[in-house]
């Protein structure tokens, strides 16, 4: 990456190899604890942990957030949360060995900071909405539901991509 | 064999065993550089198809060690979280994300690594992700019928080819190495990327892929007929005891109980359920029954399940089917459909003589087929209340795996 400023950086991983890495780490989660992974589920609970702590009879009153966090059931007491601390920790820790941490906005070169800051609270508004839509995101659908062979989940990652492509000639002026 | 009961072993240490999971799985997005928007972006131009490469590499990897170890006996299949397909909603929800993706520059997870290794635009889309699970959790309640639509249960690549799932393994094994061929052909032309310049040993790589799907399709996967001998020893003696021979007096008092959540599975022909069944009986094939636990595995775990046939043979067999595929709290009738209108059938419903019972037949005939429309197919509560019986039910709690989305 030319405009990564920090010449000290290490490299990234060729991606086949950092591919093997992560199908290690998929694996043995599966093998271990009969889970994949995942990250959405993981964001979820902390937000409907924050929803109960605002307004505890709403939570109890929707029937969707009620079969996480409704009555006394602690929506932070789950695997997926820690598995999502976890990967803060665990890309804090390789951003550290690497020399990767500095504060910084990546973006195309044709727009501003601020319009990259607004088009990724956008765009993370709309994959939250699609995440819990496809009950699950690129970690916990794609990897790990297709490495265990879901048709949903194949089926799912290919509408990531199509939806990706799709759009992508549209906004080209953002990243290019 | 694995995988592992760990919440069981290890109580509240097991969550210790997830976040090493997470710390492993967040330090590989962060060294494929998956903090960085733009590397992630430059997917959907062609320039840099890293996204592909490691997501695809990462699921065949998995994809094979996984199947390696379950067709060595290593790891147990039926165990392990496979995401229920809810089809149409799965394809929308994934449209929806690209456009996300490429709006915003990241996933839900790689944001996650973007916001530990501070980058600005990781946390606005972080924050952003939360507010969109927010709208959704306030929204769905507007779509909930389709968002439960097209439901196929555990629903897999091989089920829907018909294939052996070392076949499958194998095909997406090539299909993942044309799509890394052709997205190197696109760096070329699009990122101006030298291709001589990458290094030899991917060939080596994909070699490698193509010798441990062949290994897997040359292994295979256990039969249910393997998974039934691996059971046996445990759940014959169920069967020898009839600790799972539930008594029609037992089975009426169920159906009246609203605070169980129980199904009724008829395993007989279609005929003879025409003709007579009982109340919220589900017919299935006997020979459709591994197809039938795909759904199985996707209910409660508290859930009752009692099969039933015109006699009992039958629905042992479709018991042995499940208790193979590891499913727990599954009882059968006991003397079938055939004792329980015995006991209960004494109302006119059927000509008082009996046929002669041979095997699997009905001994009851009736005149007309009205399925579930005769009072013996949801006796009153208090005809069986002198009924003796022997209760057989208890809830074994089972402790599923619930995948990383819910």
């Amino acid at each position: 990456m030319r405009d990564l400023k920090a010449s000290q950086a290490k490299p990234f991983l060729n991606p086949y190899v950092g591919g093997v890495l992560l199908g290690i780490v998929l694996f043995l989660a599966f093998f271990i604890t009969g889970n994949g992974l995942g990250a959405s589920g993981g964001l979820n609970r902390i937000l409907i942990y924050v929803e109960k702590l605002i307004v505890p009879s709403h939570v109890d009153q929707t029937a969707y957030l009620a079969n996480v966090g409704g009555g006394d059931k602690n929506p932070l007491l789950n695997w997926v949360v820690f598995l999502s601390v976890g990967v803060l920790v665990g890309g804090f820790l390789s951003g550290l060995l690497h020399k990767r941490l500095h504060l910084e906005t990546n973006k195309g070169p044709n727009i501003s900071n601020i319009t990259r800051w607004g088009l990724a609270f956008l765009g993370g508004s709309i994959m939250g909405y699609g995440a819990r839509f496809a009950r699950g995101c690129t970690s916990g659908q794609a990897l790990s539901g297709g490495a265990v062979l879901s048709v949903g989940s194949w089926a799912f990652m290919f509408a990531v991509f199509a939806g990706g492509y799709a759009l992508a000639w549209f906004i080209r002026k953002t990243w290019n | 064999m694995a995988p592992f009961p760990i919440e069981q072993i290890l109580g509240n240490f097991a969550y210790a065993v997830y976040f090493l999971i997470g710390v492993a799985f967040g330090a590989v997005l962060e060294m494929s550089g998956f903090a960085v928007s733009t590397k992630l972006a430059a997917q959907f131009y062609f320039k840099d198809m890293t996204v592909l490469k490691v997501m695809f590499t990462g699921i065949i990897t998995a994809m094979v060690l996984i199947f390696l170890a379950t067709g060595l006996g290593l790891l147990d299949y039926d165990l392990i979280w496979v995401n229920p397909t809810y089809l149409w909603p799965g394809i929308v929800g994934g449209l929806i994300m690209g456009l996300g993706f490429i709006i915003g520059g990241f996933c839900p997870g790689t944001s996650l690594v973007a916001v530990s290794t501070l980058k600005v635009d990781g946390f606005f889309f972080a924050v952003g992700s939360l507010f969109g699970i927010f709208l959704f959790g306030e929204t769905v309640q507007i779509f909930t019928e389709f968002w439960n639509s097209s439901y196929l249960g555990r629903f897999t690549l091989p089920d829907w080819l018909g294939l052996p799932t070392g076949v499958v393994v194998f095909l997406l094994v090539l299909m993942a190495l044309f799509m890394f061929w052709g997205g190197e052909q696109l760096e070329k032309i699009f990122g101006k990327r030298n291709l001589l310049k990458e290094p030899k040993a991917r060939y080596a790589g994909a070699a490698a892929f193509v010798v441990l799907a062949l290994a897997v399709m040359v292994i295979g996967q256990p039969t249910l007929e393997q998974k039934w001998q691996k059971v046996a020893g445990e759940k014959q003696p169920l069967l020898d005891n009839r600790d799972v021979f539930v008594h029609p007096g037992e089975l009426q008092k169920l159906m009246f109980d609203d605070s169980q959540s129980k199904i009724l599975i008829d395993v007989r022909d279609e005929a003879d359920y025409n003709l007579f069944h009982l109340q919220d009986a589900v017919r299935c094939n006997r020979h459709d029954i591994d197809y039938k636990a795909h759904f199985i595995y996707d209910i409660s775990p508290s859930t009752v399940i009692v099969l039933m046939s015109n006699n009992e043979q039958r629905a042992v067999e479709c018991w042995k089917v499940l208790a193979a595929l590891k499913i727990a709290n599954v009882y059968i009738l006991e003397g079938g459909i055939n004792y329980w209108l015995d006991i209960f059938g004494e109302n006119g419903d059927y000509h008082a003589e009996l046929q002669p019972a041979t095997g699997e037949t009905m001994r009851h005939s009736f005149d007309a087929a009205l399925g579930s429309r005769w009072p013996a197919a949801a006796p009153e509560l208090e005809n069986g209340e002198t009924i003796k019986y022997t209760p057989k039910i208890k809830l074994q709690k089972v402790v599923r795996k619930q995948g990383g989305c819910g």
